[in-house]
């Protein structure tokens, strides 16, 4: 039945969706405050995978089976330990460079991006790498024959990214932190004037971007069961594409950018081409741009002077 | 006779040839409004810069004898892996802009809430979880917000974006957030530029009540004579970077060499 296949195209479109979301969550925050593209932002997401895979393999070793305890115990310690990354990355390779050309961070996050790559190559291999499997069994629709299935996974996916929305969406906007990272994104000299501490902020949004990047990290790694050094790049772009869809710079725009972006790949996988589904994904965003040149919800940026 | 709140000595501004200040010296009282004067180019500006931190100044020091003792600007700024001008902020003097900056997207409130980081010092943790002393903290941060938007004229529009306010009011909002940084100094640049007669006039009572009611130091950059005239007790007249004149309104406003360097060139801006 057709009915179904749009059904689980649907489920696999927006599964993907939150996990690019949840990625470009850190580029379009990062952007926001200091107008960079984080390129090493990708490469801190294939970190994640593996801080979660080590994290699995010393709690299986110290005799933790039961999955649910083992799944929030990973997501929370990789999640702080992914977090360091992000806030010594900051620290090391933009802040110094803070204040000279435009253009100085950007080849830093290249050889930030390639520095983790290698780094992660040589101390772990550059083969595959796979986790077993924590939760199997799936939701199923429909009769024997036609049927759309949801996995347990995924429904874990999409309650932890919506739980991660939640929170960051609170930080965000209830919070005093969140109300200075809001600031420092409208007018970063004029925050530091009214006295914030403006790079304790830029510190701060590098850590949520890396922490959030983790749990996609996470969710991904436990959902596909495979990795390698390298799943940054494809996963990075992907994720950059989301936040640029949906308007870099707003956080809202980067979750509907991604979830768009996840659907359009699994909808043109499901109905036309699996090998073209990039092709289109990407077609359909010079598109929007073409109309909209600031993504969904971004708005113009007016030059002042 | 008490030490001035404000001393700036000998101070010399230059950017690479151009001297936009020579050796400048005056100082600002406590409790009383300064007004930084002088023809367009004179360095007015320049010097606020110096004053706040923006710029450090090439020569000459600047001493701030606030809360803590007499403190250096450009020490401060300065300063390694630490300093930075949040600190000038966090020393006791805030400062308006020619342009207006408030964050447009956020609410007149938030606007002022984000002002009062120094006076409330939290961590992200207790902010998160929500202890009681920041609970206790943040209730006091928007008691002190609406204070300032009492005293401002400004409580109605306490939940409108600030980006809504008409113009007059936007002025008067930033000077209610620079104020909610609990300033020893506050430094207004040209805070009458573009408001219309009755504008004015509200401002120039808003000003006069900071200092008569709250004792509050004001040094102020303008271009509109009468309202000079009307709120300062203290003039320092700078023409091509350098002090020409300084003492009471009616000094100033007598002095052959203000007349002749200033009010030759308002009366062309007046026929412009």
């Amino acid at each position: 039945m057709d009915v179904y296949i749009l059904l689980q195209q649907l489920f696999n479109g927006i599964t993907l969706g939150t996990i690019y979301g949840l990625i470009a969550v850190g580029y379009t925050m990062v952007y926001g405050v200091i107008r960079m593209i984080n390129f090493a932002h990708g490469d801190v997401y294939m970190v994640s995978a593996y801080i979660a895979a080590i994290t699995l393999a010393v709690l299986t070793f110290f005799g933790i089976q039961s999955a649910p305890f083992a799944l929030i115990s990973v997501l929370v310690i990789t999640c702080a330990v992914t977090a360091v990354y992000g806030w010594a990355i900051e620290r090391v390779a933009y802040r110094p460079l803070r204040g000279s050309t435009k253009l100085a961070p950007l080849i830093s996050a290249i050889g930030i991006s390639l520095m983790l790559q290698s780094y992660v190559q040589i101390s772990q291999g550059a083969r595959d790498q796979g986790v077993p499997t924590l939760i199997s069994g799936a939701f199923r629709f429909g009769d024997g024959v036609h049927f759309a299935q949801i996995t347990y996974m995924q429904t874990v996916i999409l309650f932890a990214s919506l739980i991660a929305m939640g929170i960051l969406t609170y930080v965000i906007n209830y919070t005093r932190i969140g109300r200075e990272c809001r600031a420092t994104q409208q007018n970063i000299r004029m925050s530091a004037v009214l006295g914030v501490n403006t790079d304790r902020i830029i510190s701060t949004v590098f850590v949520i971007g890396a922490a959030t990047a983790a749990v996609g990290g996470v969710l991904v790694t436990f959902n596909y069961g495979s990795f390698n050094f390298f799943i940054g790049f494809v996963m990075g772009i992907k994720a950059f594409t989301a936040a640029v869809l949906g308007g870099i710079g707003s956080l809202p725009g980067a979750v509907l950018g991604g979830i768009l972006l996840g659907l359009t790949e699994a909808l043109f996988a499901g109905y036309v081409s699996t090998d073209y589904k990039d092709v289109f994904a990407f077609a359909l965003l010079i598109t929007l741009l073409f109309f909209r040149p600031y993504g969904l919800l971004g708005r113009p940026e007016i030059q002042k002077v | 006779m008490t030490t001035p709140l404000l001393e700036i000595h000998n101070v010399t501004m230059r950017f690479g040839g151009i001297v936009a200040n020579r050796n400048v010296s005056f100082s600002v009282e406590r409790g009383a409004v300064t007004a930084l004067i002088g023809p367009n180019g004179a360095g007015k500006t320049t010097m606020f810069n110096c004053i706040t931190g923006f710029y450090r100044a090439s020569e000459g020091e600047i001493v701030l004898n606030g809360r803590d003792g007499p403190l250096d600007i450009g020490t401060l700024i300065t300063k390694p892996v630490t300093g930075g001008s949040h600190l000038v902020t966090r020393a006791g003097i805030a400062r308006t802009f020619q342009n207006i900056r408030l964050f447009k997207d956020m609410s007149v409130v938030e606007n002022l809430l984000v002002a009062q980081h120094l006076v409330t010092a939290n961590n992200l943790l207790s902010g998160v979880f929500r202890t009681p002393s920041f609970h206790r903290a943040e209730r006091e941060a928007v008691d002190r917000a609406y204070h300032w938007l009492r005293e401002m004229n400004l409580a109605d529009d306490a939940n409108r974006l600030a980006g809504e306010l008409p113009y007059g009011r936007q002025r008067r909002l930033e000077i209610a957030r620079a104020m909610c940084t609990g300033p020893t100094l506050i430094c207004l640049d040209e805070p009458a530029a573009g408001l219309n007669p009755s504008e004015t006039r509200e401002l120039s009572e808003v000003i006069q009540r900071l200092c008569t009611e709250h004792d509050q130091s004001v040094l102020v950059i303008e271009h509109d004579m009468a309202l000079v005239m009307r709120i300062s007790q203290h003039i320092v007249v700078l023409d091509h970077g350098e002090v020409i004149s300084d003492g009471t309104p009616e000094h100033v406003a007598n002095d052959p060499a203000v007349v002749a360097a200033y009010l030759g060139v308002s009366e062309e801006e007046v026929e412009a």
